[in-house]
């Protein structure tokens, strides 16, 4: 009797979700739920929402550049607005996911997929919050370069959205070996640039180290701890990427 | 027999009843998964719905049928009383029917199957005595509930796994999916009338051979497929579909074939679940005319119509409404997995129609659905809600049984005035 009045308090919760338009009264709607919700929508939505934000890091460095105050005030509420959106989003999506759902992919899984997505949104975060936060200046001389170090760690961001975009392939091809194989090269591509973001880094380290002598050293600490964090953003993004691969290889 | 059009009339208006509640709630199950997944607009699924089921209960109905009305009770139990087994398999009908009803508004899973089993062997455990049941029976159809959800489950999943490395996990998955499609759609097509050859047609006057019905089958399947084949060569390729989702059109060859499992499903639910509702009239109907609880009469051909009618009305009048209702909710089920799942599911149910046995066509395909889920083909699914569904008959058996109970001895004491048992 228990299990069965269970079902039925269960019933109860699915209407409540599923609202079936015009008046009927009479349904046996308990088909259709046995399709619980699939985390791959929400997660691939979450993903795109971290992207945006940290899309929103070239206007901000520019404008850092540019010297523009106004600008970079603008980008960084837009980029704590973003990432303010999709931590809501991380929080329905933890939510939906009760354990007694049958899922293709390892529930534990997603759930750290989703945490590492949320932390590349925290760096990028970082980043310009180090940057308003002591209203700092990036030398000339390093200027190109910085743009260029962001510029790329936006580009592990991308390449990580396309790998969690594959999750729809994948599901759909039941995590066949070919489509498996896809998601691996576009990780792989996302390990390269990853490696050249670090190598930027160490280009840059060595642009600050000659200027360590005109610098205040306060800002010139800060400074590597800028470069530090926008590194970070990409670091992050290739985590994303190996727990996926975690996830396929399952 | 004295109140004998009584009977018959009570026996016909009950089997309406239950045919009318079939065609109103169950028949949803076997369609929504098709209308969920936009193989089928709601207007194509009713109409495949009404032919199809109308099809396969009239044509294929005959053998769960005969179980119902003869297999599950003794009946030299009742032989110095006949009209006992009248008024139990009346009371069944009206159990089974009201249950079904009740159960249907409050959204609660259950199986006409179990309901109308439950309540027969109900009534004849307590109206005519435990040892009226022929229980080597009921332990065949009890052990098919959970034979035929798991046999349905392999079959989808080995039917998935057959679509993803023909088609899916291909270079060209378009290419495989024009080229092997119509394959399944020929095995659709050869199946359900293989089944049907084999086993029901002897009282529309068709008795065939094993290798007749063979042949016939063969030629059935290709005629399937050819069709299948006409309307894969008229999709046309639209690239935008692709642009997000790289498995658009493919999913859209599957949309074709799932057309034809949905033509499957009604017709694999109409051949087993016809049977509860007009295997107790044929019973009560044969016990009237010939006054004796014979076993050897034939199915009348009317009755299978009155149940196929009755079907069909509840489809008209209320069923296309739960149709709509169920599939609106099922979004979560694209057509490569839909046909895998009913192709399964239909091919199970149709089997155990052609020997006779009464399952659960609900609980078959949520297996199937479940076998899909294992080959990681659903993005997710309810645990909670599959082992609800999977453990209704634990209530629906005792509830038919109760109500049939009931009813049993009131239309005992109305109409009873024989010796007293």
């Amino acid at each position: 009797m228990g299990k069965v009045k269970f079902g039925l308090h269960f019933q109860r919760g699915q209407a409540g979700r599923f609202v079936p338009q015009g008046n009927i009264t009479m349904s046996s709607s308990y088909l259709s739920g046995i399709f619980g919700k699939s985390p791959i929508k929400p997660l691939q939505e979450h993903m795109e929402k971290i992207v945006s934000c940290v899309d929103e890091l070239i206007p901000f460095t520019e404008a850092v550049i540019a010297h523009d105050d106004e600008a970079r005030a603008k980008h960084h509420l837009n980029i704590v607005t973003i990432e303010n959106e999709a931590d809501a989003l991380k929080k329905e999506l933890r939510l939906r996911l009760p354990s007694s759902l049958f899922m293709p992919i390892d529930r534990r899984d997603v759930l750290e997929v989703l945490t590492m997505q949320d932390m590349v949104a925290g760096s990028a975060r970082d980043v310009a919050g180090l940057i308003v936060g002591r209203d700092m200046q990036i030398p000339d001389s390093m200027a190109d370069g910085y743009k260029a170090l962001v510029k790329r760690c936006i580009d592990a961001c991308h390449k990580a959205e396309d790998a969690i975009r594959e999750l729809d392939e994948l599901i759909e091809t039941g995590f066949g070996k070919l489509e498996r194989k896809r998601v691996g090269k576009i990780l792989m591509k996302l390990d390269v640039i990853e490696q050249d973001t670090d190598e930027k880094q160490i280009v840059l380290r060595g642009k600050l180290f000659k200027l360590e002598n005109e610098l205040h050293p306060v800002n010139v600490m800060f400074l590597y701890k800028v470069i530090d964090a926008t590194g970070e953003i990409a670091d992050r993004a290739q985590r994303v990427g190996s727990r996926l691969q975690l996830m396929l290889a399952r | 027999m004295e109140f004998s059009l009584w009977y018959l009339g009570l026996a016909a208006a009950f089997g309406l009843f239950m045919a009318w509640g079939i065609g109103a709630n169950d028949v949803a199950n076997a369609m929504a998964t098709s209308v969920g997944s936009k193989a089928l607009t709601i207007k194509q699924a009713i109409l495949v719905a009404a032919v199809f089921e109308f099809a396969g209960a009239f044509l294929a109905g005959g053998q769960v049928t005969a179980t119902i009305r003869k297999g599950i009770i003794d009946a030299s139990s009742v032989e110095s009383n006949p009209e006992l087994l009248i008024y139990g398999m009346l009371a069944a009908l009206l159990a089974a029917a009201v249950w079904l009803l009740v159960a249907s508004r409050k959204g609660w899973p259950v199986s006409t199957t179990h309901s109308i089993v439950g309540a027969i062997v109900g009534f004849s455990v307590v109206g005519i005595g435990v040892d009226s049941v022929h229980w080597s029976k009921v332990g065949t159809i009890a052990a098919s509930w959970v034979v035929s959800p798991m046999m349905s489950g392999i079959l989808a999943f080995l039917i998935f796994m057959s679509v993803k490395k023909l088609i899916l996990d291909k270079k060209n998955p378009l290419k495989n999916a024009r080229k092997y499609v119509p394959y399944y759609i020929f095995a659709v097509g050869f199946i359900l009338a293989l089944v049907t050859l084999l086993k029901g047609l002897s009282h529309v006057g068709l008795d065939l051979s094993y290798g007749q019905s063979v042949i016939i089958a063969i030629v059935c399947g290709f005629i399937t497929m050819s069709i299948g084949i006409y309307a894969i060569r008229k999709i046309k390729v639209d690239p935008e579909l692709d642009a997000d989702f790289r498995f658009g059109n493919v999913e859209k060859i599957f949309g074709i074939l799932m057309i034809f499992t949905a033509c499957g499903m009604a017709f694999a639910h109409g051949s087993n679940d016809v049977a509860n509702a007009v295997g107790p009239v044929a019973a009560v109907v044969s016990i009237v005319k010939t006054g004796v609880v014979a076993q050897k009469s034939s199915l009348a051909t009317w009755i299978l119509l009155l149940g196929a009618i009755g079907i069909v009305l509840g489809l008209a009048t209320y069923g296309w409404r739960v149709i709509r209702t169920v599939g609106k909710n099922i979004t979560e089920l694209t057509p490569s997995r839909g046909f895998a799942a009913e192709l399964a599911a239909a091919s199970t149910v149709v089997i155990a129609s052609g020997t006779g046995i009464p399952i659960s066509t609900t609980h078959t395909l949520v297996g199937a659905v479940l076998g899909v889920g294992i080959a990681r083909g659903i993005g997710a699914l309810n645990l909670r809600v599959v082992r609800n569904i999977m453990l209704s008959w634990i209530i629906t058996l005792p509830a038919g049984g109760i109500l049939a109970i009931i009813f049993f001895y009131l239309l005992k004491g109305i109409f009873y005035n024989g010796p007293a048992v």
